[in-house]
């Protein structure tokens, strides 16, 4: 954030305006497809507690999704929340791939999970200070909510991945497997370096690197590896140890990131999902129960 | 849930009246949340204003009524229920309009629970929250604690600190499963927020 003059919506340029509806429609339609995804486990986890986990967490994830609906409702002159997730095709899904990949066994939901959550976690702490005070309140409020998934991902992470060698090996397996997608969480939105200039939103980029670094802090604990390296500074020699690099260090990821779905470019696991999803709405969008 | 089905019948059997903030807040008293029905939505702590305008030319004369009330978990099932049987009760007392609005700002904490709910939550053997912690200003440091820095959970049953949390969900999104290696039991506690 780079200014804390208020940003003015009534008095933005619409390139602006544009911009931020793009960045909020992100969030939402982030929210809204992990939370759906999360919901594929109910009645179905592994153990009880696990089942129960990722219901919870999807109900969290959707309650997330209409705080995103809504500011783009009340402030953007989107559609109901319900017109926006019910009644949009895929290429209007901005969402990131990572959440539109099929659930796959339950390794592959815990390190989405946790990734994502990560992710987020780091993005709605910075969103805390956005210069547009609607973004800034929805982000504080999610943000404390999404202490108890981090809590429960990393428990989990750091006993499967330390548990034996088939535990360890789902869990990486899916690491790899899921890592260039997770990276397209950081893809920035359209017109995204205007808003960072006015100080709504910070830039991917840097979330991104704080996100590497926690990452890979937690793989460290769990026997775990990602294709993160560090990038000495000049004068400097990270050893990778623990969450922190040396002074100046740069972490970066030696893979190339699965990207498109900010520009609605998506899997065709996304039309697969929306179809289930969406079924009840566009058959009877006066249904109530 | 005490003034079912009462916003129907409301205006005509009310006459006009002047409404006092003390009256509405009265009544919010009655309105629980569905999950833990011995706490009401202001022991709560979810209301977060209560703002009465007269409005002329309203059959009999009458107020309008704004309620704002704020969801403790954004994803809470409950909220739609809550808002309506807030709507019914205030409209119960003759309101000639009762507004509802859900508020984010300030975001709702289980500090804000009052301390005859959390007795009521404690005699039903659910564990009230212990004192929230808020994130630190070091996302990395945050997200790598080994551990939350928040104080054990006391058991409801004994009153012991020495518990542990085994699974930070349970029955309903704003509860956690614990147990007291004091008396040996499994309990729920709500979540600190």
């Amino acid at each position: 954030m780079t200014t804390t003059t208020p940003f003015d919506l009534a008095s933005a340029p619409a390139d602006a305006r544009a911009a931020l509806d793009a960045y909020v429609l992100a969030l939402a339609d982030d929210a809204l497809l992990q939370g759906h995804r999360d919901s594929e486990w109910t009645g179905l986890g592994p153990i009880l507690e696990e089942d129960i986990a990722f219901s919870s967490m999807a109900q969290d994830e959707i309650g997330h999704a209409l705080v995103w609906y809504t500011l783009r409702a009340e402030h953007l002159g989107a559609p109901t929340p319900d017109e926006q997730a019910f009644r949009r095709d895929a290429a209007g899904w901005r969402n990131a791939r990572l959440v539109e990949l099929p659930r796959g066994d339950y390794a592959t939901s815990l390190i989405r999970r946790t990734l994502f959550d990560i992710a987020k976690a780091i993005q709605y702490d910075a969103l805390r200070h956005s210069a547009w005070p609607p973004l800034a309140v929805a982000a504080g409020k999610l943000r404390q909510e999404k202490k108890y998934h981090l809590l429960h991902n990393q428990a989990y992470v750091r006993r499967l991945g330390t548990a034996g060698a088939d535990s360890h090996d789902r869990l990486q397996s899916a690491l790899d497997a899921l890592f260039p997608a997770a990276l397209g969480l950081f893809e920035p939105t359209a017109g995204e370096a205007a808003l960072t200039a006015l100080g709504v939103v910070t830039p991917s980029a840097a979330l991104s690197a704080v996100w590497l670094g926690a990452v890979r802090a937690l793989l460290a604990q769990s026997g775990l590896s990602a294709p993160i390296a560090t990038v000495a500074a000049v004068g400097g020699e990270g050893d990778g140890a623990g969450a922190g690099a040396g002074a100046g260090d740069v972490l970066r990821t030696t893979v190339a990131p699965d990207v498109g779905g900010r520009r609605g470019e998506h899997t065709d696991d996304l039309g697969a999902m929306l179809d289930a999803m969406q079924s009840l709405h566009r058959s009877d969008p006066e249904a109530t129960w | 849930m005490t003034a079912p089905g009462a916003a129907s019948d409301a205006p005509s059997r009310e006459p006009a009246r002047e409404l006092t903030p003390e009256a509405v807040w009265d009544v919010l008293r009655t309105v629980n949340d569905p999950e833990i029905p011995m706490v009401s939505v202001v022991d709560l702590g979810i209301i977060q204003a209560v703002v009465i305008d007269a409005v002329d030319g309203a059959a009999g004369g009458g107020c309008a009524v704004r309620i704002d009330m704020t969801p403790t978990f954004t994803g809470c099932p409950a909220l739609d229920m809550m808002r309506t049987e807030i709507a019914a009760a205030v409209a119960s007392l003759g309101a000639a309009s009762v507004e509802v609005r859900v508020v984010l700002d300030p975001p709702w904490s289980s500090d804000r629970i009052a301390p005859a709910a959390r007795e009521a939550m404690r005699a039903i053997g659910l564990a009230p929250p212990p004192p929230a912690t808020r994130f630190t200003a070091d996302p990395t440091l945050s997200l790598t604690l080994a551990a939350p820095d928040e104080p054990p959970t006391a058991c409801p049953f004994c009153g012991s600190m020495d518990t542990v949390t085994d699974n930070p969900f349970g029955s309903t999104l704003c509860r956690s499963v614990h147990y007291c290696n004091g008396c040996r039991q499994p309990f729920e506690a709500f979540k600190a927020l």
